[in-house]
């Protein structure tokens, strides 16, 4: 094996053009991070969504809550089926739901929908990971609603107090949630009863539910699956949220797309510099192998050398990538057609993906050169200058 | 010490560019005993580098045979050749060819690398070989920082360092000044009589080839009678 200082060395004395191309490789990687920590973001979003031992209930063969019709009756059946947990108040903890999507100007322009979530307050009990942080849980009966802390921080007339038209009329906001990175971080919260009247509604979306233990999962969906007048589609609330990270699909594809695209562009870069590198090298190469050392070695030698132009760039591109992580944005949720906030995410995991991402990027540049390198003929080039 | 070193039957090269053929060399029956100091003269185009090469397994025969130490090296596989360079051939450049970003430490390692020596025995070997060639207190400079004659004395200490069986130098003197190369060609004169290497010079250099025990000349690919040194 040669050195590795042969190949350090040899890259700093041409710092200009190595320059160059881990910038280039940097720009490419710090654009795939951007698009990859938004996926992960939006996808976190879904898969942090529910509690394990809560059951989500929509008609059979809905898809999305804000599609779903379930009667007052399934209601009444429902919440006294063995096996649910008690609540606070000895109750089931069941909480039947209904989500309608209102447009509402966003702060930073435009309008967006936003699912308004009316539920009964064993909805909050059922939802652990929802906290209030400010004000307090609505009143039923006094068009009051609280918000979530990422939808006033991005929509009009959302702060705590303001009045928010929607309905038949106006509705104050009484108090501020925080849902951590979930989907019920993007919804606005009320009295289900009065939700449903002020929407003409006389039916729920879906019904939320907690099991008792893990065991009494099987045995609830067993019992409504079983109930052929139910005829309710039962899942876990979980598996339910986790559906919906086909959200992320275009902007998957999209990030994808652009990244590729981008590191062919940077893998010529990285070749340009490596052919540079052989053509310098020329005699070098040749002395080498001269010496002893074989096709391979030189190989493996420029492939390296290249892998680390790619490293380097790949470090590059993450300290630039690196200050969006934690930045909120939104997107259209494509399964409810409603906005949902998240934030860029980024993780190590995501970084060493990067980092190999930019590494192979570099590799692949150096493939053909480490090649032309090898494949030259010594005494034709002992002779080069 | 009358075996055979190398040993060249019938041998020929000939060069394609395009669709012409040039013959570089005809006919060679050479033969070079262990421990002699061969000197190959002649003029430019002669075929003289292109039949060290030969000898040295970095180019191969279009036909006849090349024995070398022993060994028909035109048969060997590339990655043989490698490693079997690195066994016996020495090889000294008249451009000296030491890699810019190494030390003259580091470039007469080079060879070792390829040894199962360990780090310590690599430093003692090296260590060894520049003290030979009268640069051990050169061993942390770079090429860059070191004179033409000092450049070639180290690239013979590269050659030397793995104790190889056969010394090759191509023109080691083409670049030098007349100082530098006469202490080149007191070394190569060293290896070969105190520590009994085989040297084959190509050199157009006379001072070189009066220092050697045997003299061939070539012409126009055939290998000739030696002139006497002062017609040469």
């Amino acid at each position: 094996m040669l050195p590795f200082k042969y190949n350090w060395r040899s890259m700093r004395v041409r710092w200009v053009s190595t320059l160059m191309t881990v910038v280039g490789i940097g720009l490419t990687v710090s654009v795939f991070l951007a698009m990859m920590s938004l996926v992960r973001g939006l996808e976190s979003t879904f898969t942090e969504t529910g509690y394990p031992l809560n059951l989500l209930l929509l008609r059979q063969g809905g898809t999305a809550e804000s599609t779903s019709v379930l009667s007052r009756q399934n209601y009444e059946v429902v919440r006294y089926l063995p096996g649910i947990a008690p609540g606070q108040d000895g109750e089931p903890l069941v909480s039947p739901e209904i989500i309608v999507l209102i447009n509402h100007p966003k702060k930073d322009g435009g309008t967006t929908n936003i699912s308004i979530r009316g539920l009964t307050p064993r909805g909050l009990e059922i939802r652990p990971t929802v906290r209030m942080i400010e004000g307090r849980f609505f009143r039923g009966g006094l068009r009051e609603v609280i918000v979530s802390r990422k939808v006033k921080e991005r929509f009009q007339g959302m702060d705590l107090g303001e009045r928010v038209r929607f309905g038949k009329g106006n509705w104050t906001v009484v108090g501020v949630f925080d849902a951590g990175q979930t989907a019920y971080g993007s919804e606005v919260w009320t009295d289900v009863d009065e939700l449903g009247t002020d929407f003409d509604r006389p039916i729920y979306s879906s019904i939320v539910l907690r099991a008792a233990d893990e065991a009494a999962i099987p045995r609830l969906k067993e019992a409504i699956a079983a109930d052929r007048w139910l005829r309710l589609k039962v899942q876990r609330e979980t598996e339910y949220w986790a559906s919906q990270t086909r959200t992320a699909m275009p902007v998957k594809a999209l990030g994808y797309f652009i990244a590729i695209v981008m590191a062919v562009g940077s893998a010529f870069a990285a070749m340009n510099t490596m052919y540079a590198a052989v053509a310098h090298r020329t005699r070098e190469i040749a002395t080498l192998r001269t010496v002893g050392f074989r096709r391979r070695t030189i190989v493996l030698s420029f492939l390296l050398e290249s892998a680390l132009l790619g490293l380097a760039g790949g470090l590059v591109g993450c300290l630039v990538a690196l200050p969006l992580h934690g930045l909120a944005t939104g997107t259209t949720n494509f399964v409810t057609f409603s906005e949902v906030a998240f934030n860029f995410r980024i993780t190590p995991r995501l970084l060493l993906q990067a980092l190999a991402f930019a590494a192979v990027m570099g590799a692949a540049g150096g493939l053909f050169p480490a090649r032309r390198a090898a494949s030259m003929k010594i005494v034709e080039a002992l002779r080069e200058l | 010490m009358s075996e055979a070193a190398v040993q060249l039957r019938d041998l020929r090269k000939v060069f394609r560019r395009d669709s012409m053929e040039i013959v570089a060399l005809e006919n060679i029956h050479l033969e070079v005993q262990r421990g002699d100091f061969v000197c190959l003269m002649g003029p430019s185009g002669s075929g003289k580098s292109t039949l060290l090469n030969l000898v040295a397994g970095i180019d191969r025969p279009t036909s006849g045979e090349l024995h070398v130490l022993g060994e028909e090296i035109s048969r060997l596989s590339e990655s043989q050749l490698a490693a079997w360079r690195n066994r016996h051939i020495g090889f000294v450049f008249q451009t000296f060819n030491l890699i810019p970003v190494l030390t003259a430490f580091e470039n007469v390692e080079l060879p070792l690398l390829l040894t199962k020596l360990s780090s310590k025995e690599r430093r003692e070997h090296v260590e060894m070989a520049l003290k030979l060639v009268g640069l051990a207190d050169r061993m942390a400079h770079y090429p860059r920082q070191l004179s033409g004659g000092q450049e070639q004395r180290v690239a013979i200490a590269r050659a030397i360092v793995a104790d190889p069986t056969l010394v090759l130098a191509d023109e080691p003197t083409g670049d030098l000044d007349a100082h530098s190369a006469d202490e080149v060609l007191k070394i190569l004169q060293q290896l070969n009589r105190e520590f009994g290497k085989t040297v084959l010079l190509v050199t157009h250099d006379l001072r070189a080839a009066r220092r050697a025990t045997v003299r061939h000349y070539l012409d126009k690919g055939l290998l000739q009678d030696a002139p006497p040194l002062e017609m040469a």
